[in-house]
């Protein structure tokens, strides 16, 4: 089944500035997708346009088949969870615990399975010893993780992150991304992952890259990859390992395109013992 | 044109290691015994720096790393006084010694002539050698529109600038972080996305040419082709004007590839201050402390494992150069 369909979206935020024209994208459920593009180009557009925060001026938006309109936007909302890119803008609640419940709770779920939800988000992201603290008060990593939180504890079908780890430490980052991993493989959720970091983009099954409010470049995220030249000119970079072996292939060593670590010291290692 | 020129400040030793042109140097950070407790004496209270002492040189190009929650921003608030040493506020007492025990250290910091610890100080003075990029741009994009952002620090620095000097320092500036300037300048910042926020929060605080820039999670939010080209701007402006640049970091990589020393934070204590080249050969006491190594150094160590060792600094250049120089000793 498709869990969101984009069908020849039209949308702008006025009369000039950014538009998107005829704009079609289907993701299937239990997907997990990359979304690049530089700055501007649409990304959190999109995700607002998934949850009914935006509705589309032409065409439709719709999640598992319903098209979303002023009428059902709460209904259908609740299967789309977006963690956006700024925690501030999402904190309802000052303490951490509320915070993270209150989604849960307009729902309506029964008390107990909101403490269960609660126990699990806050645990997903590291944050169980911050359930009574206030969130104003918090780093700005911690908050990040509470807006997550939030979001997973709704279990919503489809899962929006919109650069949400973007100020996570390195631990942060992995452990975050495992749970997310784990949760498209083992519960089926459809994940959606804005991200400027190419290293997640391979961690996804398709990458689907923006240019203003264009799709311009889909595929697997190797494929894409493979299309570096092209990459450039939308503002966006081969993962850095790539990079490496652009440039030691420059330099004269012939180490294949890999985006494997262990893959470049077997090659640079033959190469030189050779 | 070059819309930044030189202060007729002589050019001092830049990052990448090399040595410095001048000697006298007068914006030294000094920080000596920080403490920093966020509501203290109540049951929320937070130490979130416990007893600090770094030095950073002028002419540094300098990170800071550390897990959420370690006290970098913190920290780096010090820096322009947004945060004050409680010795510094009115109705402070001096703590007093417990007989026969020696008095408490007092937490000190100074910033070039600036002595933060001194309620006298000139806090506007300081801040507008200091300039800060916070974390989150939202903190602090207000104005109307993103011209009168980036405008903002400059009209209250530099009272007798003529309308068009102020035009034209703000165009420079929001080109110089790649923003289109005519498509932004009449735009409520709100209205831009999370990296084109980010960019104008830069501008505003690079368009008053502080001597010290302090960046917090600088290129967070950046398009791949954005960070680099933050970088190379910070760079350049370290180059001409900028004497000092401090950013918090949390990608490894752009340490690696960018400070002349990082500085580690765990749970509000300084672990070390090292330059990359020796910082990065600690991968397992980084990775306990909820850190990384960047590429370059898992490459050496996955080098190392097949018996090839390559000695670099961790940058992608140094690698490159040191594998490339590994087969020239070959032949
Ligand atoms: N509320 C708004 N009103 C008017 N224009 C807007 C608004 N929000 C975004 N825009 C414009 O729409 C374009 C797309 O913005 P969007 O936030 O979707 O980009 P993005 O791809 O998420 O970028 P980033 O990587 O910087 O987060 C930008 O040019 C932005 O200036
Ligand atoms: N306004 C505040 N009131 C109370 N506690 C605070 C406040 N701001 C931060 N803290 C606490 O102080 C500690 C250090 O926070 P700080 O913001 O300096 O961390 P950080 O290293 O910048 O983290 P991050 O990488 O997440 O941004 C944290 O435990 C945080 O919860
Ligand atoms: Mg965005
Ligand atoms: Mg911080």
């Amino acid at each position: 089944m498709t869990a969101v369909s984009f069908k020849n979206v039209d949308f702008s935020y006025g009369e000039d500035g950014f538009h998107m024209k005829n704009f079609s994208l289907d993701v299937e459920e239990g997907e997990l997708v990359a979304v690049l593009g530089h700055n501007g180009s649409g990304k959190s557009t999109l995700a607002r346009l998934m949850n009914g925060l935006l509705l589309a001026d032409g065409g439709s938006v719709e999640i598992f088949g319903e098209p979303l309109t002023e009428k059902n936007l709460y209904d259908v909302r609740r299967q789309v969870g977006v963690v956006f890119q700024n925690p501030d803008n999402q904190t309802v609640s000052s303490i951490v615990e509320d915070d993270v419940a209150f989604g849960a709770e307009n729902v309506g779920l029964p008390r107990e399975e909101i403490g269960r939800r609660i126990e699990f988000a806050l645990s997903a992201v590291g944050m169980e010893k911050y359930r009574d603290a206030t969130v104003s008060r918090l780093s700005g990593g911690q908050k990040q993780r509470v807006a997550i939180a939030g979001v997973l504890a709704l279990k919503p079908r489809v899962l929006v992150l919109d650069e949400s780890t973007a100020m996570l430490d390195p631990r942060g980052r992995r452990e975050i991304m495992d749970v997310v991993l784990r949760l498209n493989r083992e519960e089926g959720m459809t994940v959606v992952l804005i991200t400027h970091f190419m290293e997640e983009a391979l961690l996804c099954g398709r990458a689907v890259v923006m240019n203003r409010g264009e799709i311009v470049m889909q595929g697997a995220p190797a494929e894409i990859f493979e299309r570096h030249e092209e990459l450039l000119t939308y503002n966006l970079t081969l993962p850095r390992i790539g990079e490496i072996c652009k440039k030691l292939q420059a330099g004269g060593l012939p180490v294949p395109d890999t985006l494997d670590i262990d893959l470049l010291a077997d090659s640079i290692a033959r190469l030189l013992n050779e | 044109m070059n819309p930044f020129p030189l202060r007729g400040l002589p050019l001092k030793g830049a990052a990448r290691g090399r040595p410095p042109i001048i000697t006298i140097k007068t914006m030294q950070i000094t920080a000596e015994h920080l403490t920093y407790v966020y509501n203290p004496g109540s049951p929320f209270a937070v130490k979130a720096l416990d007893d600090v002492s770094l030095t950073i040189e002028e002419g540094e190009f300098f990170g800071i790393i550390g897990h959420t929650g370690s006290g970098k921003s913190t920290f780096v608030k010090h820096l322009n006084g947004l945060i004050r040493l409680p010795s510094s506020q009115k109705h402070y007492k001096k703590p007093k010694a417990k007989k026969g025990q020696p008095a408490p250290v007092e937490p000190s910091l100074k910033v070039g002539e600036f002595d933060l610890a001194d309620r006298k100080t000139d806090f506007r003075a300081l801040r507008k050698k200091v300039g800060m990029v916070f974390q989150y741009p939202e903190a602090q994009l207000f104005a109307e529109t993103v011209f009168d952002d980036v405008a903002f620090g400059l009209k209250n620095f530099e009272k007798d600038l003529k309308a068009e000097e102020i035009e034209a320092a703000v165009k420079a500036a929001t080109e110089i972080v790649g923003l289109d300037y005519a498509a932004v300048k009449d735009v409520s910042p709100f209205d831009l996305s999370g990296g084109q926020r980010r960019r104008a929060a830069i501008a505003g605080v690079i368009v008053t040419k502080p001597e010290i820039l302090v960046l917090d999670e600088p290129a967070a939010g950046l398009d791949p082709l954005g960070k680099k080209e933050i970088m190379e701007l910070l760079h350049r402006l370290h180059r001409d004007w900028c004497r000092t640049i401090v950013i918090v970091s949390h990608d490894m990589d752009e340490i690696a590839e960018n400070c002349t020393r990082a500085a580690v934070f765990s749970e509000g204590k300084l672990v070390c201050a090292l330059p990359p080249k020796e910082l990065f050969l600690k991968s397992e006491e980084l990775l306990s402390l909820g850190l990384d190594i960047p590429l370059t150094a898992k490459l050496c160590a996955a080098l190392a494992k097949r018996g090839v060792s390559v000695g670099c600094d961790f940058t992608v250049d140094g690698f490159v150069r040191a594998v490339l120089g590994a087969k020239g000793e070959k032949r």
